[in-house]
């Protein structure tokens, strides 16, 4: 039997907007221990559809499988693979940085500077870093400022969405 | 005209042709019940456990083809429906659970008798789902008895409110219904499948795996056409059991744990694996790094997420059974198979499925007179040694069918099962093979089965063990028997080795038990005797026979593979 390698996989999941769809979809994941990264779910354009962005962290052959396994339930109207097609995917995150001198400041808005993101709130000795990048992009600002700002942040994030692109270069 | 959700109900039960519900009335199903005591189509069987009622309806589904209705009240009555709703899921029975529930806003109130039965069964449904807005009501409905039938069929549960069986609305009852997210497969890919059949043409020693599939589409008669035409040898899956009759000379046996010897060496030893409506369950398996090891597999389910999960397939087909029949008959041609089938006789010949015949009354010797007695309609079992036994020993085929708990393995679903389908098919034979163990789990609808004028023959072997654990611990727990004697009281001594002269008396009396509730009872304890009680059971036309079989607490189920190693490693006696 073929050991693939694990790694990250993208989902684009289009269900029925109904009572108990989520919590199926999920019970999946845990029911037959699939290693579910992070899910966010949301109405689209439709009011009667929901699309979920779901991120696994599997090998070849169990991917195949939740995918199949998604493609059968009754409430699933679409799996769509979005591994492999170019897409656009962003996760909002907010990064609380607190107990900070004027120094720390300084660098908490240098570091914003750098990294792209929005100082969405600011305190005496605070600031409140707003964040839409992608997930990686994230895990890395992440990694920096508990770094950086030892054991004084606050992290709140709202999992990736990702949608295709319609130009093919981007990703 | 309005309607009110309590018509519209029995409406759409009328409409979808239903029969026959088992139902078990309460205080949030009472209005439903009251509808149907005002009608005289549709029959209520009233078993006298919920566990024995959706059990009973899985037997008729799988007796009948059509699905099973069960009705329910909520809270304890929709729990005492979960194993039955696991069983059905595991072996796709069409079942179409309504059940009771408190009304919409009592719903999270922690209201007597609340359970939130649709989140409690959601991985062991096909599809659940609670009514919310009395306008859903008849598409809700048509889309489970739709769901539940096609495809791979499976148990749907629908949960009523009370408010909703009230409340008053549209009255029609949709013929059809629009599901955007359920596409059963129909038709099959035809280059896939002749890719299929190029391979097993192209066989040296090619074998033939027949799944429950075969006989879940019904398509036994296409299955034997391939079989008798390319002459390959068939083996099969417990549910696969009479997808080719049992004394039909291409069929080897089944095989997998306690398959037979024959069985299990052709999967070993053949060169292409033609696999038809299975899982590839680690029961028939063993060890999948040893699997089928010299051969290419071809798979063909109707289930997408079966197909290479289990095991990994050279040939992936997905459709149904006959579908794929149909075609395939097509192009069969004549396959050279003589040598190949010669090697399957000699290891028939080497170790032939057979207990001694020198020590008194054996399973073996039972079953063979239940098939002499007995040759037509259906063959129930419930869970355990006597089951695999069954397997073994009992000739099936087109007019005798086999109705067993395979994936689950539920122990307690024999008799109800054999209660659904004697009210399924009452011009049919339905003889029951249990185990103590197995019969005293739900041996209450005894009092359906007399009520219902069933008479069904049930045959209890009775070892006086939970015989499957206890062959497990007499071979791999150094003969410590757990908790596995029946007859084990307060004051026996803790470690106990087996049965002796000073152990208490078995309970119950199963004549005795039968006897109270008005059915018949009988003892057998001499093979001398076993024709002549079944005999007797046959001219019981008004009532079930209990036939207690006092067998032997040492007989095993052999061959055995331990689970989890390669199917050539049989422990042979």
């Amino acid at each position: 039997m073929s050991v693939s390698k694990m790694k990250n996989r993208w989902i684009a999941l289009y269900v029925e907007n109904q009572v108990g769809v989520l919590a199926k979809v999920s019970g999946l994941f845990s029911g037959k221990s699939y290693n579910l990264q992070s899910l966010t779910v949301g109405t689209t354009e439709d009011e009667t559809v929901s699309r979920m962005t779901i991120s696994v962290l599997s090998d070849d052959r169990t991917f195949e499988q939740i995918k199949k396994q998604l493609n059968r339930m009754v409430e699933v109207i679409k799996v769509v693979d979005l591994t492999q097609v170019p897409i656009h995917m962003k996760e909002i995150l907010f990064a609380k940085l607190l107990g900070l001198d004027e120094a720390g400041k300084e660098e908490a808005f240098r570091i914003a500077q750098v990294f792209g993101v929005d100082v969405a709130d600011i305190g005496e000795d605070s600031v409140l870093l707003e964040c839409k990048l992608t997930e990686r992009r994230n895990n890395e600002l992440i990694d920096l400022i508990k770094e950086r700002f030892k054991n004084s942040i606050e992290v709140v994030r709202g999992g990736a969405v990702a949608i295709e692109s319609i130009s093919t270069s981007c990703r | 005209m309005n309607m009110t959700g309590r018509r519209l109900f029995l409406k759409a039960l009328q409409e979808e042709g239903v029969e026959m519900v088992f139902g078990y009335p309460g205080g949030y199903v009472t209005d439903l019940f009251d509808e149907l005591y005002r009608q005289e189509g549709i029959r209520l069987v009233l078993p006298r456990h919920e566990q024995g009622l959706i059990h009973a309806a899985e037997g008729y589904a799988k007796a009948t083809g059509k699905p099973g209705v069960c009705l329910v009240t909520s809270g304890p009555g929709a729990t005492n429906l979960v194993t039955g709703l696991a069983d059905a899921h595991y072996d796709n029975v069409p079942l179409v659970c309504f059940t009771g529930q408190v009304p919409l806003e009592l719903i999270g109130n922690d209201a007597f008798q609340e359970v939130d039965i649709v989140g409690m069964t959601r991985s062991i449904t096909k599809y659940g789902v609670t009514v919310r807005n009395r306008e859903d009501l008849g598409r809700i409905i048509k889309m489970a008895f739709y769901i539940a039938s096609s495809g791979k069929p499976g148990p749907v549960l629908v949960d009523i409110p009370k408010d909703i069986q009230l409340a008053s609305g549209d009255p029609e009852y949709p013929e059809s219904v629009q599901i955007r997210g359920y596409k059963p497969a129909s038709g099959v890919h035809v280059g896939q499948l002749k890719k299929a059949y190029k391979l097993l043409k192209s066989a040296k020693r090619p074998l033939i795996l027949a799944g429950g599939g075969v006989n879940i589409s019904g398509a036994n008669e296409l299955f034997q056409e391939l079989v008798e035409t390319m002459r390959i040898p068939v083996v099969t899956t417990i549910m696969g059991k009479g997808a080719l009759p049992t004394d039909h000379s291409l069929y080897i046996g089944s095989c997998g744990m306690h398959g037979k010897y024959a069985a299990n060496m052709a999967v070993m030893e053949c060169d292409v694996l033609f696999s038809i409506g299975t899982r590839f369950n680690d029961r028939i398996t063993g060890d999948l790094s040893e699997f089928a090891p010299k051969a290419s597999i071809v798979h063909i389910d109707v289930d997408t997420a079966a197909i290479s999960r289990n095991v990994e397939v050279d040939v992936p087909v997905v459709a149904d059974a006959g579908t794929a029949l149909e075609k395939l008959l097509e192009w069969a041609e004549k396959m050279d198979t003589v040598a190949w089938q010669e090697r399957i006789e000699e290891w028939e010949k080497e170790y032939p499925l057979g207990q001694r015949r020198d020590r008194g009354m054996t399973p073996q010797m039972i079953l063979e007179e239940v098939n002499r007695e007995f040759p037509t309609g259906f063959l129930v079992t419930d869970v355990g040694q006597h089951q695999m036994w069954a397997i073994q020993f009992s000739e099936l085929g087109p007019n005798r069918r086999l109705i067993t708990s395979g994936g689950l393995g539920t122990m307690g679903f024999g008799f109800p099962a054999a209660i659904g389908a004697k009210l399924g098919r009452p011009e049919q034979d339905v003889v029951l093979i249990t185990g103590d163990g197995g019969f005293q789990m739900n041996m209450q609808e005894l009092a359906t089965a007399v009520c219902e004028k069933l008479p069904i023959i049930i045959c209890v072997f009775n070892n006086q063990y939970l015989g499957m654990v206890r062959q497990i611990q007499q071979l791999f727990y150094g003969k410590r028997y757990a908790h596995t004697c029946l007859r084990r009281r307060l004051g026996c001594p803790l470690m106990c080795k087996g049965p002796g002269a000073d152990c208490p008396p078995y309970t119950p009396d199963f004549v005795k038990l039968a006897q109270s509730f008005g059915a018949y009872g009988a003892r057998v304890e001499k093979a001398e005797e076993i024709a002549g009680a079944l005999a007797e059971a046959r001219t019981h036309t008004d009532a079930p026979t209990v036939i207690e079989f006092l067998i032997s607490s040492e007989e095993l189920v052999l061959p055995m593979v331990k689970s989890g190693h390669a199917m050539n490693q049989m422990i042979l006696s």
